[in-house]
């Protein structure tokens, strides 16, 4: 988004920057009108937050003294990278009693890992994954 | 009064008035630790303790890390600091909460502290606060300054057509957010979609969720008909938790993929849940609360929504149990979440009760005061009735007009609400009907402008959202399909209105903690943050704010009082003529009684509070004297307008030495010559409830005393009607009026009155 990292003083960003604030096809706020949705040059596509608007509202975040809620955007920020589908699937696959035994959930973080570069994810969906087995939930639920 | 059922009575009858109230449908609950009936002190609360052990937490409220269970392991991990343990564990509570409630310690300081505070800590610090205190830390600790509110949009047809009249009426009476649900499961892309266009009537920026099961209001949220989630509820114990099917690793998983989509999310959680449930380990609902929200700003979450919520009812049931309510939401804010602070699920059949429990809220302020106010009817509210509803909104209005505290609503007019109601059914019908999902006739779409609810609808049934939301959901219909169906027929205002809306998500400003959109502008804790140190400080109403807040429907004012005199005026001038006949002369005829009338009696003023008219009053006063045997003469008063003056001044002039005072609102006195003023014979204090009947009562008593006799007292029965609540400022506008006529020193005038053809 910017070369500096925002501070609380860039909050909102929409308002401060608006200009910088691009979706996934770099377009900017301000070139998605009506028009474009009528012509429809503009698709849902143009309205997915990006990564680095992720990135930028953790900086933010953190500068207002909210490491927890950081680090939840910065999660969320390798998520956007993940399809739908996948996302759902490794939702239920972290519900108690889904997955019968620790490694379908380790092969989950792998492949969040590998194939979509989320790191993060892939670490808690690891913890979940140890945490799980010390508890027990590997168990049929129905 | 005939009353038999006192004989063989072997109970005070006031226990069956107490019956027959609605509190008595309440059910209440015996304190029992033991099986988890305690809001502060369960059997099996833990002391507080943490151990931090090479930047680990080995021991956590007593329990060492190998028997930790996964919250405690969720808590352990990603909630505490190790930073801040030993510094904030060593705080003695009861200093801890007397830091909350000092004005000098910054709320900083306090949310630095929290963060290495474990859940038995915690809890044990707040429930050293009584019920102000927490109200006063809930003010100070709060996140953002301005505060808000949360409306339910649901009825009981999942009609699309009401949902967006009821949307936008919502969206008119300022809440913030709107939430709706569905009767039937299915129906939810219908009732989404006919929300999402009813809350973009008016104006922009009001947040709105569709409540459905996790995976659909993701796909729903992706599809840009919602913009924010709060169904990701968390539990405080282990077996709670899987059973409502989740852990906290999964939901925070949840919280991420919400980010992820540019939708605003807030977790649930609330006293009771795990009582329910059936899995409260013997642990009070305060204790378990507290592992609820560190779990919650350990995710990562914004915010929560919580005091109660589904549990509220079980928690207000058991002693102490709305103070447990107020101490979790202060937990809440405490720890820098959000807080949609409950005021939902109703938790008594007593309107005391409910009153009561709002208050410290409407007065603190919060996030949400309600995370659901029913602005739609009971029957119609999908999640059960609230706290608040459509029925008792005004009240709502007026309490905040009472204590001058913003609860986040602006009264609207009449004309107003039915000109959006119009605009909301209008636009829907025009997008249901542009992407050929329906197409509602006019008598469907009038029935619904002006019902107040489902009941009086004829329109779409439940079956038929139904097929409207599979057709939205199998062909993929979008936001960008509704905001072009908008623009096509002429709603260009709804189009832009929600185009910013979607385009909020691409910042994701409103992801940040307490954010909502007031003005076009995302306002949360970041740009908004709530700094209180004392009087002065903190969020006030400006002076724009609070005269909205005062502009209630139905308020008096002295010119209205007067056009409405004048327009009696004219008929009583057709029954009745005043005419003066000169200086009132000191009476000589034995049973005469004097009628001493006010200033305003008949030249101003036309009828009393009761709305008999000053004619009919005069005729049975008179009627009342002469049957009794005495004669009535007519005097106006000029230099007092209050009635026990008029009723003594009346008795002097008055050859029998008795007179009668009497106001133009109706209140009259019979007074004799050798009393104090104060002191008079008999008084009609209520006039509002006084009769005719009891006017004539009142001249044959007068006339009775005249003679020397002691008649039984004229009493004017009452039922306990607030008097002054219904009467009291249209007394004070009516009496002014009277007061401003009275001159000192004014001599008393004879009066010819003359009762006309009109009053036969």
């Amino acid at each position: 988004m910017t070369a500096k990292r925002p501070r609380v003083a860039d909050y909102p960003l929409a308002e401060t920057q608006p200009s910088k604030v691009l979706g996934p096809n770099c377009r900017s706020l301000e070139e998605l009108t009506l028009q474009g949705i009528m012509d429809g040059t503009i698709t849902m596509e143009d309205l997915r937050i990006t990564p680095s608007a992720l990135e930028a509202q953790a900086d933010i975040a953190e500068a207002a003294g909210r490491p927890n809620l950081a680090a939840n955007f910065r999660r969320a920020s390798e998520l956007t990278r993940v399809p739908q589908e996948v996302i759902m699937a490794t939702y239920e696959r972290l519900r108690p009693g889904r997955a019968s035994r620790k490694q379908e959930l380790l092969e989950a973080a792998r492949q969040l890992r590998e194939t979509y570069d989320a790191h993060r994810i892939a670490d808690f969906v690891e913890e979940a994954a140890e945490v799980y087995e010390r508890r027990g939930l590997y168990k049929f639920r129905y | 009064m005939e009353d038999d059922a006192s004989r063989g009575a072997n109970r005070w009858r006031r226990f069956d008035d107490w019956d027959n109230r609605p509190l008595r449908l309440d059910n209440f609950a015996l304190e029992d630790p033991a099986n988890g009936f305690s809001a502060m002190n369960g059997a099996r609360d833990p002391a507080p303790s943490a151990t931090v052990d090479g930047g680990r937490i080995t021991v956590l409220d007593g329990v060492p890390e190998d028997e930790f269970d996964m919250i405690d392991l969720f808590i352990a991990r990603h909630h505490l600091d190790p930073a801040m343990v030993e510094e904030a564990m060593a705080i003695p509570s009861i200093e801890v909460a007397r830091m909350l409630v000092d004005v000098n310690v910054p709320r900083n300081r306090l949310v630095q502290l929290s963060r290495g505070m474990t859940p038995a800590k915690l809890a044990e610090v707040v429930a050293h606060l009584n019920s102000m205190e927490i109200a006063f830390a809930y003010s100070k600790m709060r996140a953002r300054a301005t505060p808000g509110n949360q409306a339910h949009v649901t009825n009981a047809k999942d009609d699309p057509l009401q949902l967006a009249a009821d949307a936008a009426v919502a969206v008119a009476l300022g809440f913030d957010e709107i939430e709706t649900t569905m009767r039937v499961a299915r129906n939810s892309w219908s009732n989404a979609l006919a929300c999402c266009v009813g809350s973009v009537v008016g104006r922009a920026g009001t947040l709105f969720q569709c409540s459905s099961e996790e995976a659909e209001e993701l796909q729903i949220g992706m599809a840009g008909f919602t913009s924010y989630a709060e169904t990701v509820s968390v539990y405080g114990t282990e077996k709670s938790f899987i059973d409502g099917d989740d852990t906290p690793w999964s939901k925070a998983f949840l919280a991420a993929a919400y980010a992820s989509r540019g939708i605003k999310m807030r977790c649930t959680s609330g006293a009771a849940a795990e009582l329910l449930m059936g899995y409260h380990e013997a642990k009070s609902l305060l204790y378990l609360e507290a592992r609820c929200l560190c779990m919650q700003r350990a995710m990562g979450a914004q915010g929560t929504q919580n005091g109660g919520i589904d549990g509220a009812p079980l928690a207000a049931s058991i002693p102490g149990g709305v103070r447990e309510l107020m101490a979790e939401n202060l937990i809440a804010v405490w720890l820098d979440l959000e807080c949609a602070s409950g005021n939902d699920a109703r938790s008594s059949e007593s309107e005391i009760r409910i009153g009561a429990k709002i208050l410290p809220f409407l007065i603190a302020g919060s996030d949400l005061i309600c995370s659901g106010f029913g602005s739609i009817l009971k029957y119609d509210n999908s999640f059960n009735p609230s706290s608040f509803n459509g029925e008792e909104l005004e009240d709502y209005l007026v309490l905040q007009r009472d204590f001058e505290a913003d609860g986040g609503l602006t009264p609207q007019g009449e004309d107003a609400l039915l000109a959006t109601r119009k605009r909301a059914v209008e636009a829907l019908s025009a997008v249901l009907e542009e992407l050929k999902l329906a197409e509602p006739d006019e008598d469907m779409k009038q029935s619904v402008v002006v019902a107040s609810g489902s009941d009086q609808t004829r329109s779409f049934s439940a079956g038929h959202a139904t097929r409207i939301s599979s057709s939205i959901a199998t062909r993929q219909i979008s936001v960008l399909d509704v905001i072009r169906a908008l623009n096509k027929r002429g709603f260009r205002e709804e189009a832009e209105n929600l185009l910013f809306l979607v385009k909020l998500r691409l910042s994701g400003d409103y992801l940040q903690t307490s954010a909502v959109i007031r003005n076009n502008r995302v306002i949360s804790a970041i740009n908004d943050p709530n700094r209180y140190d004392g009087p002065g400080t903190g969020y006030r109403l400006t002076e724009a704010r609070r005269k909205e807040i005062a502009n209630i429907r139905g308020v008096l004012d002295q010119g209205e009082v007067l056009r409405t005199e004048a327009t009696f005026q004219r008929v009583e001038e057709g029954r009745i003529r005043y005419r003066s006949i000169g200086p009132a002369q000191q009476g000589a005829i034995a049973r005469e009684v004097v009628v001493g009338l006010s200033p305003g009696f008949g030249s101003k003023l036309f009828r009393t509070t009761a709305g008999h008219p000053l004619s009919a009053v005069l005729m049975d006063i008179r009627a009342g004297i002469e049957e009794a045997g005495g004669t009535a003469r007519f005097v106006r008063f000029l230099h007092t307008a209050d009635t026990s003056f008029l009723g003594l001044s009346a008795a002097r002039l008055s050859g029998s030495g008795i007179g009668i005072g009497l106001q133009a609102k109706g209140t009259a006195v019979i007074h004799r010559k050798d009393r104090l003023p104060h002191n008079n014979l008999e008084l009609f204090s209520n006039a509002p409830i006084t009769k005719l009947e009891h006017y004539r009562g009142l001249g044959r008593n007068a006339a009775l005393y005249a003679s020397g006799a002691e008649p039984e007292p004229i009493v004017v029965p009452t039922r306990g009607e607030a008097l002054g609540a219904r009467h009291h400022a249209r007394v004070a506008l009516i009496y002014a009026i009277e007061t401003g006529l009275v001159r000192d020193g004014a001599e008393p005038e004879e009066l010819a009155v003359d009762f006309l053809r009109d009053n036969q």
